[in-house]
């Protein structure tokens, strides 16, 4: 079904294409020796135009597990850019030596270009501040395994929700799904953009509330999708004196949280969430790298046509 | 109002947005023309106020997409022997093609400078439009 395609925003993927998915994800999880060789003699190429280690070791880690082979570069000085290539000639290049390329570049829509220069699927694992929809299949598979299902959630998404792609495309990705609720909590310069309210969760007719503190809303919360608030994104230090410990999340909040929530976040995390929720079940930030690596095995897998 | 002498064969722009008639007459070359041509601005219009109109003594090839983009309430009428053979209303294209550049600095088309730019109708009541690569919305008209 998805082989020979290419993934460059969440929204390539249909739903009946994201269950299965995260349907072969979670039996990757459960029977690992099962997918342990069926990339072997296949090739993936990463190509990381700007360095992101975490994003790059996933990818490297999935092909590894699916018994295939890496190749390609942690950063553009490693690469033939440097001397005046562009990028549809890499790509050309580096569509004749490996199966599937994914590739990391600071320039919005070069995913979408790379895609059109490739004899092998594409899978965009960042353009910029544009699209990354692998954090995005990362989040559902994370969700799928542990809440059960993508309906009927109240999710929480905390922190700055203006400048955060991954918020935007989790809220559109669950947007797909009935009876969802949205508790959008951030202070007012960060709010989710217009775009999202007037536009995404209008037409899929999306219950939201906007909100201030976390502390207010937490019980409500079966997600909490936590985000770091920068400093210097206040338009004045007074709000941030008065606001900044309202994101950051700690035991105390935890309390007020239902048992059954859980807590995500796309790391790296700074202060936003404090080590002594780490020890906490409902944090679940750190499986949540996990599933993201199955959710690559399962991609890999189901692009190159290997299963 | 001004008096400007009927033409014998050729293109009457009308309904120019008041102020957009200097882009087109641009657009079109027409300042480099070799024959009779004339821009009217703000002469008076029943539904829009005012209105620019360009008058051209010649048929000439034109793009009416691009000038669809540029202003969708235009209409040209093709004049044959002094009268009107043909009426052209025009309206948004779904797409434009290097018709203007996307100006988003972190745009992949700000430096691989072989990609055509690419703009897609996104509303056609707002006339906004999205760069296809970086999704920077533009409204018609604007850029050109």
């Amino acid at each position: 079904m998805l082989t020979g395609r290419h993934l460059i925003e969440p929204a390539d993927l249909s739903l009946t294409e994201i269950d299965s998915l995260c349907e072969l994800a979670e039996q990757m999880i459960v029977d690992p020796k099962s997918y342990s060789d069926i990339c072997r003699g296949k090739i993936l190429a990463t190509l990381f135009f700007e360095p992101s280690t975490r994003t790059r070791l996933s990818f490297e880690a999935a092909m590894e597990r699916l018994g295939g082979a890496v190749l390609g570069f942690a950063d553009s000085s490693a690469s033939s850019t440097t001397k005046g290539e562009s990028l549809a000639d890499t790509i050309r290049t580096v569509s004749a030596y490996a199966d599937v390329i994914a590739m990391r570049n600071p320039k919005e829509g070069a995913a979408l270009l790379a895609s059109r220069y490739s004899d092998v699927p594409v899978i965009n694992a960042g353009d910029g501040g544009h699209h990354h929809p692998t954090q995005t299949l990362t989040d559902l598979v994370t969700i799928r395994a542990l809440k059960g299902g993508f309906q009927g959630h109240t999710i929480g998404l905390c922190g700055d929700l203006k400048f955060g792609r991954t918020v935007h495309s989790l809220a559109k990705a669950m947007s797909r799904y009935p009876n969802n609720k949205f508790v959008l909590i951030s202070p007012t310069e960060l709010q989710i953009p217009d775009y999202i309210t007037n536009q995404v969760f209008k037409n899929a007719n999306v219950e939201f509330v906007t909100e201030e503190r976390l502390e207010d809303v937490i019980d409500q919360l079966d997600i909490l999708y936590m985000t770091r608030v920068q400093r210097e994104r206040f338009f004045n230090e007074q709000d941030y004196l008065r606001l900044r410990d309202s994101y950051i999340l700690d035991k105390e909040k935890m309390k007020m949280a239902k048992d059954s929530m859980i807590v995500l976040h796309p790391l790296p995390r700074v202060n936003e969430i404090c080590p002594e929720v780490d020890d906490d079940p409902r944090a679940a930030y750190f499986k949540q790298v996990k599933y993201g690596m199955y959710a690559r095995m399962a991609l890999i897998a189901m692009l190159t046509g290997s299963v | 109002m001004l008096n400007v002498n009927t033409i014998k064969n050729g293109l009457v722009i009308d309904h120019i947005r008041a102020g957009t008639g200097p882009k087109i007459f641009s657009w079109l070359g027409l300042d480099k023309a070799d024959f009779c041509v004339a821009l009217i601005m703000n002469a008076a219009s029943k539904t829009h106020g005012r209105k620019d109109i360009i008058k051209i003594d010649n048929i000439i090839n034109i793009d009416y997409s691009v000038l669809g983009f540029i202003d969708p309430n235009i209409t040209v009428n093709v004049v044959v022997d002094e009268k009107i053979s043909k009426k052209i209303t025009l309206s948004l294209p779904e797409r434009v093609e290097n018709v203007i550049k996307c100006k988003n600095p972190r745009c992949i088309t700000s430096t691989e400078n072989y990609v055509p730019h690419v703009f897609k109708l996104m509303d056609k009541t707002t006339g906004e439009y999205r760069c296809e690569y970086c999704d920077e919305l533009y409204r018609s008209g604007e850029g050109i």
